[in-house]
């Protein structure tokens, strides 16, 4: 006959519970408090790819925290529990009531305390995602197979190639001709399918001059990995100068077309805030 | 053991049913297999290496994810596994409708077959195993293959599930409670009931890409007043609760092969049937939004889903504690099956764990479509589930044949699968971070990750190697092997009662068990 070591077990599975309700509702509290919304500070800007850098970092720690724990005590019942001769058996006896409701609420509660944590920090990154600064530039962007064009507020249009100032946010206001696209940008941290029928839209906060290539991150047809891109991050002053040399090219007939063009496209988006 | 053909192919035996399954869906894992090693040896180079023509490589990315998924992992693990185990393990006789068991398996082989023809057609489908509109409704391949192929199985699977839960409801052994069913018994049947719920979504889904290809409808065409993410979400809507028809099953054959191996009870068994697969059925209807946290959903359901989506760790943390608690006052030893079911533990926590940046909305603006995810969600269910489905196969392999496989042969298998997976996909996930997007025919936009690239293909080769020589151990396992006993394991399961091989109807007389059975009761002398 097998005893039950009930009284000893659930007590100190009560005890151990209450605790760790007490911790887990500490954290939750906490996670809330540490969340503020994300407006930023008048003239400040919370660039979205410093801030996907700092988050990854925050839940790689804690996800390998997690893992080499279970695995390290994975490891060591192996070690400690492999069959010693044959013909053995386990030993385990069966948990008491409370034990099973401790073994079950003390996860729950630190589990759910590491989600509400983390899904604190991923709202706030997503607010800075979504809140596009005021001061910023628009640009169009009409996905097809397989290119990105891009249409400049005062018409000039590009193909494959986007040239913005340094120091200035980019928002891109998307839509597609054909198929899904998915503009990708992993330099910034950021992508956002374009779509037929409707305006979808992402900001990247370029700081210093440079190259960054453009993908295609949804399978768009048959050339899909072809379909790459690259922006032009320039010194303020050089991207005047080249945005005025393009507008001084463009020709009367052009502009109109653009204009007409430009209504077209101009849906109502998802506006941003 | 006389072979005829003609007895196997018009069979009603659940066992026979199951070992058709198993053949079917190993096959299927060969062709897919193929597949992916192809598409391997191609980007081992920047630029075209053994195809230039871009159309081929994306149709071994469809054939690959469509038959892994469809011809392989759902039709070994609620095919095979059900029919073979869940009548055995429940002291059944067969399954309640025999007929209709017969019924489902001809459906898998004609679904198999329509998979196949896609090496065969002109035009192909090239749709990616996820056929978005539209792309789907556009492209010149043949989209009405993926639909056909999609809806024959899924019928397949649908008729598969009312057959057993109307098993399990009915015929269980004088004696044997709900809670003292096998841990598989109750995964499997959690698998069918999102089975019956969600499969219907998803042929839906797929008939109306086809309608609207072919018959001119404009269900997903905004410019005839449909919306192209209206095709997203139906399809999501099956496929995130497809992760579960595949991971829980899996996660009973572990159930299993651990229990018998640490020779011990099941720690917390009420909180994994209630907690842990209850709460995995509950939820895994409310997370799909994540598939789509770049499609340009509204805010506030990405937000939402989020907090869904980490939720899902709860009970996946139940089970994983109850797993690591079996193993606590053991008795363990390390036979085949037993390392398998040990790598799927492995290879579940890197999965699950890295699933967790992939909750989160704003992570996954960066992460979404590049190999972290492809990474992910093979160590998750691609890899696991298929470690699942051959320490299964091991497991049961003296049940169904009755006899041994090669245990050295075995273990030299496991070895070499589980080095290549890790190799493969702890690289793909590395890569992904740094921005390698998926489905490339052509990565000359990023030639820095060359040498990854080709470090991943080796790992293929090392674990395509481990695969044949587990598939080439049971072929020859079941040809010559030595007899194995009836209960080679020692399992308490009621499966290893009765002889090995089994006969048509399982037992010479119906078994009975007492109230207070439970397949896991070890200390019991």
């Amino acid at each position: 006959m097998h005893t039950e070591n009930t009284a000893p077990g659930g007590r100190v599975s009560a005890t151990a519970a209450a605790w760790a309700g007490g911790c887990a509702a500490w954290l939750a509290a906490a996670s809330a408090l540490a969340y503020e919304p994300a407006s930023a500070a008048p003239g400040r800007i919370n660039d979205p790819a410093a801030g996907w850098d700092h988050l990854w970092h925050e839940v790689i720690v804690d996800i390998t925290i997690i893992g080499v724990i279970f695995a390290l005590v994975m490891a060591w019942f192996l070690w400690r529990y492999r069959a010693r001769k044959p013909g053995e058996v386990g030993t385990q006896s069966k948990l008491s009531p409370a034990a099973v409701i401790g073994w079950a609420v003390i996860p729950t509660f630190i589990f759910m305390a590491d989600d509400f944590y983390l899904a604190a920090n991923g709202w706030k990154l997503w607010n800075d995602y979504r809140d596009v600064p005021a001061d910023r530039m628009e640009v169009k962007l009409e996905s097809g197979m397989y290119s990105w064009d891009y249409t400049y507020a005062n018409g000039v249009r590009t193909q494959n190639v986007l040239r913005v100032p340094a120091g200035k946010p980019v928002m891109l206001r998307m839509t597609s001709r054909d198929t899904l696209h998915s503009h990708f940008i992993p330099d910034f941290r950021v992508k956002e399918d374009s779509m037929p029928g409707r305006v979808t839209y992402l900001w990247f906060y370029p700081k210093a001059p440079g190259e960054h290539v453009v993908s295609c991150a949804e399978y768009c047809g048959v050339m899909h990995s072809y379909m790459a891109g690259k922006i032009i991050v320039m010194p303020e002053g050089e991207f005047k100068t080249w945005l005025d040399q393009e507008v001084a090219k463009l020709a009367p007939a052009d502009k109109a077309v653009d204009k007409s063009a430009e209504k077209t496209a101009d849906k109502p988006a998802n506006p941003p805030v | 053991m006389s072979f005829n053909i003609k007895e196997w192919i018009f069979t009603t035996d659940h066992k026979r049913v199951g070992v058709l399954y198993l053949i079917g869906s190993i096959a299927a894992f060969g062709v897919a297999g193929i597949a992916a090693m192809l598409m391997r040896i191609e980007l081992s180079t920047l630029g075209p290496t053994i195809t230039t023509n871009p159309t081929q490589y994306n149709v071994w990315l469809y054939a690959h994810g469509a038959v892994m998924i469809l011809g392989f992992q759902i039709p070994a693990l609620t095919g095979f596994f059900a029919n073979y185990c869940i009548p055995l393990m429940i002291g059944a006789k067969d399954v309640a409708f025999p007929r209709v068991n017969a019924l489902s398996v001809w459906l898998f082989y004609v679904g198999i077959i329509l998979a196949l023809l896609t090496f065969v057609v002109p035009d192909p489908p090239d749709v990616m195993w996820t056929g978005y509109p539209p792309y789907s409704t556009i492209t010149t391949g043949n989209t009405a293959l993926y639909s056909f192929t999609v809806l024959v199985l899924g019928f397949a699977s649908i008729i598969g599930g009312v057959n057993f839960l109307t098993t399990v409801a009915y015929m269980r052994a004088p004696g044997l409670k709900w809670s003292n069913l096998n841990i598989f018994v109750w995964c499997t049947l959690g698998a069918f009931v999102l089975q019956l719920i969600f499969v219907p979504v998803l042929g839906t889904a797929v008939t109306l890409i086809s309608f609207d290809k072919y018959l001119g409808t404009h269900f997903f065409d905004p410019s005839r007043g449909g919306d192209v993410l209206t095709y997203q979400n139906l399809f999501w809507f099956y496929s995130h609760p497809a992760v579960y028809v595949i991971f829980l099953p899996f996660i009973g054959v572990v159930y299993e092969i651990v229990a018998t191996f640490a020779k011990n009870r099941v720690f917390n068994h009420k909180v994994v049937l209630w907690g842990g697969i209850g709460g995995i059925v509950i939820l895994s209807g409310e997370v799909w939004v994540h598939h789509l946290y770049v499609s340009g959903m509204a805010d506030w359901i990405r937000i939402g889903q989020m907090v869904t989506t980490l939720l899902i760790s709860i009970p996946v943390g139940l089970l994983v504690i109850s797993l690591a608690g079996t193993l606590y006052k053991g008795s363990i030893t390390f036979e085949t099956p037993m390392l398998y079911a040990l790598g799927v533990l492995f290879l579940f926590l890197i999965g699950g764990l890295t699933g967790i940046p992939l909750a989160l909305t704003s992570l996954t603006l960066h992460l979404s479509d590049t190999y972290y995810v492809v990474g992910h969600f093979h160590y998750v269910m691609a890899v696991a589930g298929t470690f699942a489905i051959f320490g299964g196969v091991y497991y049961w392999f003296p049940k169904i044949t009755g006899r041994m496989y090669n245990e050295r042969w075995g273990k030299i298998g496991f070895w070499l699968t589980f080095v290549g997976v890790n190799i493969v996909f702890w690289i793909m996930m590395t890569v992904g971070v740094k921005g390698m997007p998926r489905r490339y025919y052509d990565y000359s936009a990023f030639p820095q990750f060359e040498s990854a690239h080709q470090w991943m293909t080796l790992g293929a080769a090392i674990l395509g190697v481990g695969f044949l020589i587990a598939v080439a151990n049971w072929i020859i396992g079941a040809m010559k092997g030595a007899p194995a006993g009836d209960n080679p394991w020692r399992s308490q399961s009621l499966e290893w009662t009765t002889v090995s091989p089994p006969p048509h109807g399982n037992w010479p007389s119906p078994p009975s068990v007492d109230p207070d059975w439970t397949p896991y009761s070890y200390e019991r002398r």
